[in-house]
Formats: structure tokens, sequence, C-alpha cells
């Protein structure tokens, strides 16, 4: 496993993809990789996509909540997020010094050097996953006995694993459909999406297949947690070429047992989530089907109306 | 049966497992998941009995199977110390 220093180096061919896709103003690049803004055709794109899945989750009858991208550090504390994953957390820190001290960060900073002792944490955590606000605040209201489903609209993201590649960004959308129901029930509902959702993007023309997946746990103890999620099929990705030497994961399907629901009190349910990355959807549309949006098929243009 | 080793692994058990009853309670053979232990007390208690034993499990015994039990835990130890 890559140690959180090194920063992955795009393959060749995502090297070229996203050269073209910053040279023909999609993507807005910055001094920072994977820190990457989006020009007007991408972000209409996304949009696009956004209002399509809305017509493809209509008949779910999912109930709205959005969140800020940021979250209170207890609730990332009590998941374990910083067990499985202390490599792509971020954490929110601040200023509450005085005057003197307040001059001193502000001269290093401003001569680049590192002013982040004079910072202690503000209690805040970036959101590394759309799922996460839903569960505290299910938490605050009563789950209905058969269940209910939240659809948290396109939030921001944080993960840090900064990369070359235009697919691994370190913030980006994900939109998530999130259940809470009877034990029995939700594995079913998962897979009934991953079915859906792969046919939904196999109509856009992409050349879309599932597979069972592991998140990226941290350290040799995470492979224990890697391989336990693999053997109980707890989560599974739909996989399509994005330029590397692997397909990317544009959407991702887990079942969490009562993990969340016992963290934060939820009563006798099971949870799971649906997510659709974004940012990879619109790239794998233009990996497919070119970087010039009025070449592509008439029926996907036509999906995407 | 008290051995050594099974006192150490009850004791790593005891303080990294988690689990809502006591380790000494379990048949060698319970599956520890079945019992309460969650997947991050399981890695708590793969580095305590890399800790308390001295070892470092290799990658193929970091399954979920090795930890899932107090006498597959054993034989997972034996076979490291087989093989020291």
């Amino acid at each position: 496993m890559a140690s959180a220093m090194d920063v992955p180096q795009a393959t060749g061919s995502q090297g070229e993809f996203r050269d073209k896709l910053v040279a023909e103003g999609l993507l807005i690049p910055s001094s920072v990789a994977g820190v990457t803004g989006q020009g007007p055709a991408f972000v209409d794109l996304r949009q696009r996509l956004d209002a399509r899945i809305s017509k493809l989750v209509a008949d779910e009858g999912a109930v709205a909540m959005e969140f800020p991208p940021i979250e209170p550090r207890h609730d990332m504390e009590s998941v374990g997020y910083l067990t499985s994953f202390p490599q792509l957390a971020g954490s929110v820190f601040a200023f509450h010094g005085e005057d003197a001290e307040a001059l001193a960060l502000g001269e290093q900073a401003h001569a680049h050097q590192d002013w982040s002792g004079h910072l202690q944490s503000a209690g805040i955590v970036m959101v590394p996953a759309a799922c996460h606000p839903v569960y505290p605040a299910l938490a605050r209201q009563q789950v209905p006995p058969d269940g209910i489903t939240i659809d948290t609209g396109p939030a921001w993201v944080f993960r840090h694993e900064p990369s070359d590649d235009p697919s691994r960004l370190v913030a980006f959308h994900m939109r998530e459909l999130v259940r809470a129901g009877p034990a029995d029930t939700v594995g079913a509902w998962r897979d009934a999406w991953r079915d859906r959702a792969l046919q939904f993007l196999q109509s856009l023309g992409l050349p879309a297949v599932f597979d069972e997946a592991n998140d990226p746990f941290f350290g040799r103890s995470g492979k224990v947690l890697a391989r336990s999620q693999r053997a109980q099929k707890l989560k599974f990705e739909i996989l399509v070429p994005v330029g590397g030497d692997h397909p990317t994961a544009v959407a991702s399907f887990n079942a969490h047992g009562d993990h969340f629901a016992s963290v934060f009190g939820l009563g006798p349910v099971h949870t799971a989530c649906l997510g659709f990355g974004m940012e990879r959807c619109v790239l794998a549309l233009l990996f497919t089907h070119g970087t010039d949006v009025s070449q592509w098929p008439a029926d996907v243009l036509a999906e995407l109306s | 049966m008290t051995t050594p080793m099974n006192d150490l692994i009850l004791s790593v058990l005891s303080e990294h497992g988690r689990l809502p009853v006591s380790p000494e309670s379990l048949g060698e053979s319970d599956d520890l998941y079945a019992a309460g232990m969650t997947s991050h007390a399981s890695i708590s208690v793969m580095l305590g009995l890399e800790d308390a034993f001295d070892v470092e499990f290799p990658d193929r015994m970091l399954t979920r199977e090795v930890f899932s039990s107090i006498a597959s835990i054993r034989a997972a130890l034996n076979e490291l110390a087989a093989a020291a």
C-alpha cells in the first residue's frame, strides 16, 4: 500500500486525458494535485447528469437532506473513520490565539513557512462520504418501521488522496441514496439499485460492469478489514474505463449491517447506501464519447437532455 | 484448557476485543464476530496479539478468519512459532 506521502502519478493515458481536458477548458488545474476546478462545459454535463439521476430515483420516494461539506469531529470519531482511513481524513484547525501570536502566524504564512503549530482543532472535519451526516440526522427523528430512504443530492466530499489522475480528486461531488430499514430488506434494496444503476450507466453508452470491491483501508491491519469486507460482499462498485490501466469505480453500493445504526442509536435497523461519483461519471462519459459533446451519440444526448 | 498461550490470547481478547461477554465464557471454536467483536475491534486484537507474542502476522494471515475464534488465533500463532 502506498504511504500517505506518495502522490500517485497518472498513467500515460490518464495524463494525456487530463491534459486534453485542461486544454479544452473542461477542467481547471491548481498548484496542488487533485484540487481541480470545472469549466462551464463540465459543470453543464454534471448538472445534466444530476438531473437525470433525479429522474432515475424519483420512484424511490426519497427524503431530501443536504448538509455542508463539514461535520462534527465527534461523529467521524464515533464511526471509526480515523481507524479505517486516517490517510484520507481532513480535519479543520483554526486560530484561537492572541495578538502577538496572530502576528507571528501572519508573518510565517506570508513567508510560506509552516504556521500549523499556531492552530487548534475547530471540532470540525471534512465530510468524507455524503451519507455520513445522514446517520446522526436520522438519530434525531424516528426511522419508520418499514424504513426510510434519504437523497443527499450532489454533496461535496473530501478525501486526501492527491493525484495527477483526473479521476482522483481531493474534493468532488457524491450523490447518495441512503437506506435505513429492517435488516432483512436493505441488502435486497442495495442489490436492486446496483442492477438499476448499472443499466442506467449502460444506457448512457458507458461500457459499465459491476464487481465486488473493498475500501482503501489503511495499513497492514486494513488488509483484515478489506478482505473481511470482500468476503462478506459488503461493497460493490460499477467500473468504467477512464484512461487508467484498470477501470475506474464511478458508483458504489455498500451494506453497513448495524454499524451506523448502533453507533448513532437508530434502533433495530440496518443501513446501506449507494453513491454516484459525479465527476467520475462525467469523466467516463467524456472518455467514452469524446470531449466534443456535440458529437456524442444522439441517444446519449437525449438521455441527458 | 489453561496454557500460557491460551491465557495470553484471552487477555488480549479481554483488553482489545470489546466483547460484551467475558472471553473466558466462550468456547474455543465460538465465532468471536457472532459474540459481538466488531471489525475494528478485530484489528485491535490483531495488533494486540502481535505485541503480546512479539510476532508479525504475514500478509496471508491478515484475514477475517484468522481472528474469528480462539482456536483459529491459536492455530495461526502455533504456525508462526513452528516456522520461527
